[in-house]
């Protein structure tokens, strides 16, 4: 399904004051296309549904910690893997942490790429392992990307609150 | 490949062929063969035999002709030489020669020739009165002597005065004769006269005083004359050998052979004729040394074959032939099975492989299916959440058990494979049957009401409230045998009854039989048709067991029987006894033994007429088996069928029965307590399936037949006991009403509100079971509930009509608000080493106002929790480095147990202080994996739940009402 014409038309004046109603379009096309590529799942949905009032900044918060969390796991990953002799039992312990957390967070793809990658483990497949790696930085960078365009949009949709509240 | 196979094994068997056919070919020359050599044998031993048996005679008769011609020269030189004067002459020579002929079989005739020498020529001519003549029957001319014939036989009277010194043969024989003194034979020369071959036998006779070694001068001197004779060989022997047997058969040639190089004919034809391979040659001795003399036998004609040297190896050939060929077509044959073996095996594995598509296809399917529905049944849970009014509540509700019920469904298609295959597991899992029930009436509530249908549920007080099984297989019993009475009834009723196996059994048998052996069964018909049946709906029913007489007798059974005395001596296992009965159009006797075979229907006018496939009851019977128990029907055509199957289960401990029934069963609301109903129905039955669901909501019931009895029961109840409870509800059927009864109750009630009777006003509540029923009812009745029944709708009707929504409502509802009330103002540690898990579900915990701390790995939970602490709960995870989730839970148990220890030890010594709960922290494990082996686990290191990351809310609420709930003083 292409995004439809206006979401592009948005995305052309990013910084018209065109009203805070046209940013939250914006937001909303942005998550829908995200749901409809199987980036996210039910879980975000129950995420921002977790935001309100008390918590403002929770989807964000959330989003960062498991951006960080992530690219930690990545890394260790990336090295264990590059290893010789592949520690299967730590490279399965980083990616059922990853996967738990792409859980919560709703990461779709990232958790269904993490689900294989166990499995390779447990094979003690190298070579699999490599791949479905690959497989997981693929999808978690696409993620990231769209959680980053994401992110902005709600700054400014919040310091649009706070300067119409101001 | 296969084309090379089937080549060579062509090849192989053509070759076979030709080395049959060559064997038998083979063994049939060979024995012809032998057979011919035998017979050859056989033909040239005769040959053999005959040809010496013709030699020997000839020899002997020759033998005895040439004896008798000795005789004979014996005689002359005694009669004429020895005689003077002679005493022989022509005359008595050719009498007695004549007279002995028959001794001389061989010789046609002897002659006696006298020696003369030259010079006594003259005397001699002068005294016979002849002169000597030649063989050319001249004047013998001049010569040294003559050897003239004086006496002969008459057969040869022809050669008298013949010189037989002028025959080559004869003269030679002559000088070799009177040199040897025995008789010799001329070589076979053509005879006189006869002209026939013959030979000469030449005897010589001497004059007397010879003596017996004299020398050939000597001999010669003393030489008087010569007797012959002539053999005509060809006519005699001929003769001779007429006499024999077998003389047709051979040709025989008898040869001089002096010479043997040249061999001269005597006897036979010139030409050797016959059959030439096979021959046989005698030696013949005829007394002459000088002349040698053979027989040639052999057959005229090649011996003829024997039909057995024909018949026997053809005969041979013939079972050989045979042989061979039922070798190859039993080969053959065994080729052909074999390959329609290899075929079938081809087949077998195609078939498995379908199978294995199948199986394939129904996972995707149901999976595709699934995903949809998932949808829905999300939608409805988010609806659910919403503000509804009750009603709008129930339908929802409905939707949902119903959506969860197709789910089931889809899942149940997929059991009739796993069935198949053999792998379906039965589980054993506490559950509430009769919530199950509920649910499974609740499915088929549209259908029954839009038919105008009774749909009733009965169980037996005795069956335990939790039994632990398989719900989900009983579930799908129930529905499967529900769904097809719905299916095939158009009027009366449908009526699910449980009992307890045991008494059940006890009472339906002797009952029935008693009732048949008492009544005839023309009687028995007679009564119902009069009236109507004691049924559920008054129609009548295929198996009367389920007449209210047995009915009755079952429940007088609970009744007399105290809760205490089961309870003593439970059983750990329960059988029960379900029996589904309806008043549809029935199972043709025809068809009823083929019930619970797959895919087969009473005929196939039924898929057309009410659709389905046929598999459900071959699903229930597998699963009825599965469970332990035996499923079978009595059914009769136009009456209906009733399926009666029982199940066993085992008896839950008290302990989890108090959990299950939090946990499993939607908890039926409490607040009608110690009320009191009146039910107004005038059928048995259906009153004790009312009374039933009262009773599980813990209403007191009484019954009356019609609404005038309840009238009169009420008064003089209420005369009696002015404090008895007050009926708050009156539950009336639609058949005991009719127009204008909501004026006429009205005004009695409120007359005997007046008389003090009763202090309010009861509720009046008609029970239906069509929707258009409602049109009817009076405007006083307090409200209508659909049928069939269930414990929780009319707890939800009863809760609108007296108004406790607001109180009840919290209760009722397991939504987010529900979760809202469990879990505000606790103290909740959250326990994950991951940050985002940790933070979700502490922000999920929050939302329902939880107030939440968390811990980031096993040992800071430990020292959060070091006693005394203020946490409510805690949520673990159960894979953690370090310090896993069940360690950490194993090391907070053991503190609390030390820690209780040493409470109960102080709490003994102060006493006052006894009161104080033991240390006992909820810990819920959280877990992506969800299976039964981490939950097992979990248990076993001292946890008291699970739930699944990330948070479901319907889940949580369970895991969370479990322990929040039971310890109620723990809040406000």
């Amino acid at each position: 399904m292409p995004p439809p014409l206006c979401s592009r038309v948005l995305l052309s004046h990013p910084f018209s004051p065109m009203s805070l109603m046209a940013l939250r379009e914006q937001l909303n096309m942005l998550v829908n296309s995200m749901y409809i590529e199987g980036l996210l799942d039910q879980q975000f949905q129950q995420l921002q549904m977790l935001q309100d009032a008390s918590s403002p900044g929770f989807v964000a918060e959330v989003i960062t910690l498991f951006c960080e969390d992530a690219e930690r796991i990545l890394t260790e990953l990336t090295k264990l893997v590059d290893q010789a002799v592949v520690e299967f039992q730590k490279v399965d312990a980083y990616v059922h942490q990853l996967k738990g957390s792409s859980s919560s967070v709703g990461a779709q793809n990232v958790k269904l790429a993490c689900i294989q990658f166990r499995q390779f483990c447990e094979e003690n497949n190298k070579d699999g392992c490599l791949n479905a790696l690959n497989v997981v930085k693929h999808h978690y960078y696409l993620l990231r990307n769209k959680f980053d365009t994401m992110l902005q949009l709600e700054q400014r949709i919040q310091a649009y609150d706070s300067k119409q509240q101001n | 490949m296969a084309v090379g196979g089937k080549r060579r094994w062509w090849w192989k068997r053509r070759a076979a062929v030709v080395a049959g056919v060559t064997i038998a070919v083979s063994v049939w020359l060979g024995s012809h063969c032998y057979f011919r050599r035998e017979n050859m044998a056989k033909a040239e031993e005769a040959l053999v035999s005959m040809c010496e048996e013709r030699a020997r005679m000839i020899q002997d008769q020759f033998a005895v002709s040439v004896n008798h011609v000795h005789a004979l020269a014996i005689l002359i030189s005694t009669f004429y030489y020895q005689k003077q004067p002679p005493a022989l002459d022509q005359e008595t020579f050719a009498y007695y020669t004549a007279k002995t002929a028959f001794e001389r079989p061989l010789l046609n005739g002897v002659a006696y020739a006298e020696r003369i020498i030259h010079s006594q020529r003259e005397i001699f001519e002068t005294r016979q009165g002849w002169t000597i003549m030649t063989m050319k029957r001249e004047p013998s001319p001049m010569q040294d002597e003559y050897a003239p014939v004086i006496y002969s036989q008459e057969t040869v009277s022809y050669i008298e005065a013949i010189d037989m010194m002028s025959g080559e043969e004869d003269r030679e024989n002559i000088l070799r004769a009177r040199a040897t003194g025995k008789a010799v034979l001329t070589k076979p020369f053509r005879l006189l006269e006869s002209n026939h071959l013959g030979v000469v036998l030449t005897f010589p006779v001497y004059r007397s005083g010879l003596p017996e070694d004299a020398t050939v001068e000597q001999r010669v001197e003393a030489t008087a004359g010569y007797l012959g004779g002539a053999f005509d060989v060809e006519s005699l022997v001929e003769n001779l050998l007429r006499q024999l047997a077998g003389n047709q058969d051979i040709t025989i040639n008898v040869y001089d052979i002096t010479n043997a190089s040249e061999p001269l004919i005597m006897y036979g034809p010139q030409i050797p004729e016959g059959y030439m391979p096979l021959s046989h040659v005698s030696m013949l001795d005829f007394g002459d040394p000088f002349r040698k003399h053979q027989m040639h036998c052999r057959y005229r004609e090649k011996p003829p074959l024997p039909l057995s040297a024909i018949t026997t190896p053809f005969g041979i050939f013939v079972i050989i032939m045979l042989g061979g060929y039922i070798v190859f077509a039993a080969k053959n044959h065994y080729d052909n099975v074999k390959e329609d073996c290899r075929k079938m095996e081809e087949l077998k594995v195609q078939a498995e492989a379908a199978d294995v598509a199948k199986s394939q296809f129904l996972a995707t399917v149901s999976h595709e299916i699934r995903t949809p529905m998932n949808g829905v049944l999300g939608m409805l849970d988010m609806l659910l959440d919403t503000d509804l009014n009750l009603t709008q509540k129930d339908y929802a509700q409905t939707a949902q058990v119903c959506g969860k019920a197709l789910i089931s469904l889809i899942n149940e298609v997929l059991d009739r494979a796993k069935i198949e295959a053999g792998k379906l597991e039965i589980e054993a899992v506490p559950f509430d049957l009769r919530s199950i029930l509920d649910d499974v009436i609740s499915l088929f509530s549209s259908k029954s009401r839009e038919k105008g249908i009774e749909l009733a549920v009965f169980v037996s007080d005795k069956v335990p409230e939790v039994v632990t099984g398989d719900p989900g297989r009983f579930r799908q019993i129930i529905t499967n045998l529900v769904g097809n009475s719905v299916k095939f009834t158009e009027r009366g009723h449908i009526f699910v009854q449980v009992h307890l196996a045991d008494n059940s059994d006890l009472g339906a048998d002797e009952k029935v039989y008693s009732g048949l052996n008492g009544l005839s069964q023309s009687e028995k018909v007679q009564i119902m048709s009069d009236c109507t049946f004691d049924t559920l709906s008054g129609f009548e029913a295929a198996d009367t067991r389920n007449n209210w007489e047995n009915f009755k007798l079952l429940l007088s059974d609970e009744m007399i029987l105290p809760e205490a005395s089961t309870s003593d001596k439970e059983p750990d296992i329960v059988t029960l006894i379900v029996r589904v009965e309806d008043t549809g159009i029935g199972i043709p006797l025809c068809a009823q033994d083929r019930v619970f075979t797959p895919f087969m229907q009473a005929d196939s006018s039924t898929s057309r007429n009410y659709g389905g496939t046929g598999i459900g009851l071959s699903i229930t019977k597998c699963l009825v088996e599965l469970m332990g128990g035996q499923i079978n029907f009595i059914s009769r055509p136009n009456v209906g069928s009733t399926f009666t199957f029982t199940a066993v289960f085992k008896r839950c401990n008290k302990d989890a029965i108090a959990d299950t029934k939090r946990t499993l069963s939607e908890a039926l609301p409490t607040g009608f307590r110690g009320m009191k109903a009146f039910i107004v129905d005038g059928k048995p039955v259906r009153n004790a399936v009312t009374r039933y669901h009262l009773k599980r909501l813990g209403i007191a019931v009484e019954v009356a037949n019609t609404v005038k009895m309840m009238l009169n029961s009420l008064t003089r109840q209420n005369s009696n006991f002015r404090t008895g409870r007050q009926p708050y509800i009156i539950l009336i059927e639609k058949d005991s009403w009719y127009t204008g009864m909501d004026v006429y109750l009205h005004n009695q009630l409120l007359l005997l509100k007046q008389n003090d009777c009763v202090l309010e006003l009861p509720k009046i509540i008609l029970l239906v079971t069509c929707e258009y029923d409602k049109m009817s009812t009076g405007s006083l009745v307090d409200t209508v509930i659909n049928k069939p029944l269930r414990a929780s709708t009319v707890a939800a009707c009863l809760q609108q009509v007296l108004g406790m929504e607001k109180q009840q409502k919290k209760e009722l509802s397991n939504g987010p608000t529900n979760l809202r009330n469990l879990l505000a103002g606790k103290n909740i540690l959250v326990i994950d080493d991951n940050k985002v898990n940790l933070r979700v579900a502490a922000s999920a915990l929050k939302k329902y106002g939880a107030r939440v701390e968390c811990a980031e790995s096993g040992k800071d939970a430990l020292s959060l929790l070091q006693l005394p602490h203020k946490f409510d709960a805690c949520f673990m995870d159960v894979q953690m480095p370090e310090m896993d989730g069940f360690e950490a839970t194993r090391q907070i148990r053991l503190m609390e147990s030390k820690e209780n220890e040493q409470i109960s030890i102080g709490g003994a010594s102060r006493g006052e202080d006894s009161m104080i709960v033991e240390w006992h922290l909820p810990i819920l494990a959280m877990t992506a994996d969800v299976i039964q082996a981490t939950y097992e686990e979990c248990l076993k290191c001292g946890m008291d739940g699970y739930v699944s990351k990330p948070f479901e809310e319907q889940q949580l609420f369970q895991a969370v009402a479990k322990f929040l709930v039971s310890k109620p003083s723990s809040d406000s």
